[in-house]
């Protein structure tokens, strides 16, 4: 078994994910590191629960949805994410796509998108893009490709079945690819 | 039967969180074989992954 300084150790290479899941969720810098704070704080105090079926990260991540949605009950922002995925009937990516099922704007080539990789105004652009979905549809988009979570871990974690968590993943992609190539790309 | 840009789009988004079909993967490929805008997308649904992935490491 690793000590409990080892493991705490271990908590914190967690951080930087977390605190970038929070801000996107709450998009309050202070809040959200006390989100985390809070997060370690109760990690710490029930490491010895923590069974290791799930990542570490994943764990860690749990705990934080918690204190966020008590965040933003308490601040009057709670939306209920059943209600609101019940409410989505349509896929939301009409706004893209012809009746005929073309695009409406053609995807444009990139140029090196690679090197977009190394300047941190990217990155910036890109909250600003995640920040335009809509809380749920972010929420999925972050614990998927943010937190590493799996779909199936996903569906679990927010109660919404698996082709919902499909279409929000599709509609989170579009809008992101969308939103880059008008931001950044051109 | 070939699927359209957006059926193409949503195998694009589907196929980086579950393994396709046979029927998916063909017809897929198929469409991207003759659709330059959905093969666009496919490189830049990709590179949203991973730029996803590094900004975990930007505070």
């Amino acid at each position: 078994m690793p000590t409990r300084k080892a493991d705490s150790a271990e908590l914190e290479q967690h951080r930087g994910h977390l605190l970038k899941f929070a801000m996107l969720q709450v998009r309050d810098r202070a809040a959200a590191e006390d989100l985390v704070q809070d997060t370690f704080a109760a990690a710490v105090a029930a490491l010895e629960r923590f069974e290791g079926r799930a990542s570490l990260r994943t764990w860690l991540t749990r705990i934080l949805l918690n204190k966020i949605a008590d965040h933003l009950r308490a601040s009057g922002r709670h939306v209920s994410i059943d209600a609101h995925a019940a409410e989505d009937e349509t896929d939301g990516v009409e706004a893209f796509f012809q009746a005929n099922g073309r695009h409406v704007e053609t995807p444009q080539a990139w140029d090196n998108p690679e090197a977009a990789l190394s300047q941190s105004r990217f990155f910036g652009v890109l909250e600003r893009c995640v920040e335009g979905l809509s809380q749920t549809a972010a929420r999925v988009f972050l614990l998927r490709e943010l937190m590493g979570f799996s779909v199936e871990e996903i569906c679990k974690e927010l109660c919404i079945s698996e082709s919902n968590c499909f279409v929000l993943l599709h509609r989170s992609r579009i809008r992101l690819r969308a939103c880059l190539e008008k931001k950044w790309f051109t | 039967m070939m699927p359209s840009c957006r059926e193409a789009s949503r195998l694009l988004s589907d196929r980086l969180d579950r393994p396709l079909r046979f029927g998916e993967r063909l017809g897929l490929h198929l469409h991207l074989a003759v659709c330059r805008a959905c093969s666009r997308a496919e490189k830049q649904f990709d590179f949203l992954r991973k730029a996803m992935s590094e900004l975990g490491k930007h505070r």
